[in-house]
């Protein structure tokens, strides 16, 4: 129960902590944004060719 | 005091074509037949004896509102992990066996798109003219056609049904703000200025109506299937359609483990001070979804309003206190209901501060923040085919294609685990004991389903073991039994003894 009770004090703690981390100049928000370019770049790669008709073919029938 | 809650995931899975015969019925069993053959090497199929989805928990007769079951013989085959995989209607679908508790409900669902990724792969290996069948696991396809992916949760039948319903109403309306799956755009609205940009649930707005027995037309948030595939007298099934399929394993485990505590509480009859009645559900479902900004007033029937996220924080309040008051050995076991409880608390904060903060645990935050990702790249509008392939190919099983397998997404069960849970079942409910005979004597074990298995020892008749208590046939009840026997029939003269 004490544990319990000690985990629920600690949110606003972190809400601190989250308020400082947040500006985009921080070195957190530079680290998310250059593992972000990262994934873009492989997700440019890997993204279906001709969107328009891939999503187009893409009917199911509905289920359940 | 509430009984253990029980439970499993049913996920239907979207198919797709590439160079072949586009017919999904077709492709579904080709899918699933090329696993039963290549992988699981195994042939059991299913026994129908115990099917009756029209039937109403509401203690209504069946008046013609489903239609008459038509045997398909389409492929339906049962696993070693206790799970079932079959073909339904136009999909693949694959119900995970009767797990303890939220966490392992994690694992098999998991072990389900292992399962999934396999049959691709087999199915690939057959197939001869260059044709591909590419498995999605998501709920529409955008074009207003959905595909359910469904819970199952034990209950106790002395719960009266009309307290479940108004019990978990308001859980089901809001509980999307973390196990919405997110997707772009409407499929139901027909006018260009009533089009949201992102929803954070693929399911919300097929929903039409507060309870009913349908599953394929006017959707309701409570389903009455009664099915307990159990003893019916003590037992209930709750058979739930509002989900999305989830990718990300936190937001499967809040969605099974959250729902598990407020069947409990339902069960012991635990209430809010507060009133928690929505006005119009429905409404207040289709609102929710379109609402990410996590704002929006709901109006509740006393007239006051709340936002998801104040019903969301006054269940979780409920919860904490139920936890300390009466324990929560139902949820499988104390730590997992403390677990359940405190990511429960941690989301719903991070919703509350900072949603992004939540794009590595929850499928609607990461698939949004890669969507704005990709905007802010490409210059591109919310309409831009390139954002509905990214919202697509988000659930795309295939593991050079995934993209949310690309996204670091926090994992809560190791790969060696899931990969454990493809063949084994759960230790904790019968499905020990269905999968065990299955792995053992798969000759002998002629058909199975949730409630019995049928053997056939040589000699007539077929011999039909009840299995009519899930928490029965676990590895504690039969191991022992199970390991001394040596032949099925040995079994079941000391089953009968």
């Amino acid at each position: 129960m004490a544990e319990r009770e000690q985990k629920r004090k600690a949110n606003p703690e972190r809400t601190d902590e989250a308020v400082e981390d947040v500006p985009a100049t921080s070195p957190n928000g530079e680290k998310l944004k250059a593992e972000l370019d990262d994934l873009l770049d492989e997700i440019d790669e890997v993204l279906e060719d001709n969107a328009e008709e891939f999503v187009r073919n893409y009917v199911q029938k509905g289920g359940e | 005091m509430a009984i253990p809650k029980v439970c499993g995931i049913e996920t239907e899975y979207g198919i797709q074509v590439v160079n072949g015969d586009p017919n999904p019925i077709a492709a579904s069993s080709l899918l699933i037949n090329a696993y039963a053959q290549e992988v699981a090497r195994q042939q059991t199929g299913w026994d129908f004896e115990d099917e009756a989805p029209g039937n109403d928990a509401r203690g209504f007769a069946r008046e013609g509102s489903m239609p008459p079951q038509v045997e398909t013989h389409l492929v339906n085959t049962v696993l070693t992990n206790g799970a079932r995989y079959y073909v339904d209607h136009a999909h693949p679908e694959l119900s995970t066996p009767e797990c303890s508790d939220a966490l392992e409900c994690v694992r098999y669902d998991r072990a389900g798109e292992i399962i999934l990724i396999r049959s691709m792969e087999a199915a690939d290996r057959i197939a001869r003219d260059g044709s591909q069948l590419v498995v999605y696991k998501n709920n529409s396809d955008g074009k207003g056609n959905s595909y359910g992916c469904h819970e199952n949760y034990l209950m106790d039948r002395m719960a009266p049904f009309s307290r479940v319903v108004t019990g978990v109403t308001p859980h089901f309306v809001t509980r999307q703000i973390f196990a919405g799956a997110g997707k772009i755009g409407t499929e139901t609205s027909g006018h260009q200025s009533d089009r949201p940009d992102f929803q954070l649930s693929q399911r919300a707005e097929f929903f039409e109506e507060q309870v009913g027995l349908e599953t394929t037309l006017k959707r309701p948030i409570v389903n009455t299937r009664d099915e307990p595939h159990a003893d019916p007298h003590r037992y209930r099934r709750l058979h739930v359609i509002v989900g999305d399929a989830n990718l990300s394993e936190v937001a499967t485990f809040l969605k099974v483990g959250t729902t598990s505590i407020v069947l409990a509480m339902i069960e012991d009859d635990v209430r809010c001070s507060r009133e928690l009645a929505i006005a119009d559900p429905v409404g207040a479902m289709h609102a929710v979804a379109r609402d990410r900004e996590l704002s929006r007033p709901v109006l509740m029937e006393d007239g006051s309003t709340a936002t998801a996220l104040d019903i969301q924080w006054e269940l979780h309040g409920l919860a904490r206190k139920y936890a300390e008051d009466r324990g929560l050995e139902c949820l499988g076991s104390p730590s997992i209901g403390s677990a359940v409880l405190d990511r429960w608390e941690d989301v719903l904060h991070g919703l509350e501060t900072d949603p992004m903060s939540l794009a590595r645990q929850l499928d609607w935050v990461a698939k949004l923040q890669l969507i704005e990702a990709f905007r802010d790249r490409h210059r591109c509008d919310w309409d831009d085919h390139r954002l509905a392939a990214l919202d697509l190919q988000y659930h795309d099983l295939r593991p050079s294609r995934s993209l949310f397998a690309r996204l670091g997404m926090e994992r809560l069960i190791d790969e060696r685990s899931v990969k454990s849970a493809v063949t084994d079942p759960p230790v904790g409910t019968r499905a020990w004991f269905r999968g065990q005979c299955l792995r053992k004597w798969p000759a002998h074990v002629v058909t199975a389903n949730w409630d019995s298995l049928v053997f056939d020892l040589g000699a007539d008749p077929l011999r039909r073991v009840p299995m009519m208590d899930p928490l029965k046939g676990t590895a504690n009840h039969v191991e022992e039994l199970l390991e001394t026997c040596s032949s099925p029939s040995e079994l079941l003269d000391r089953l009968s003894s």
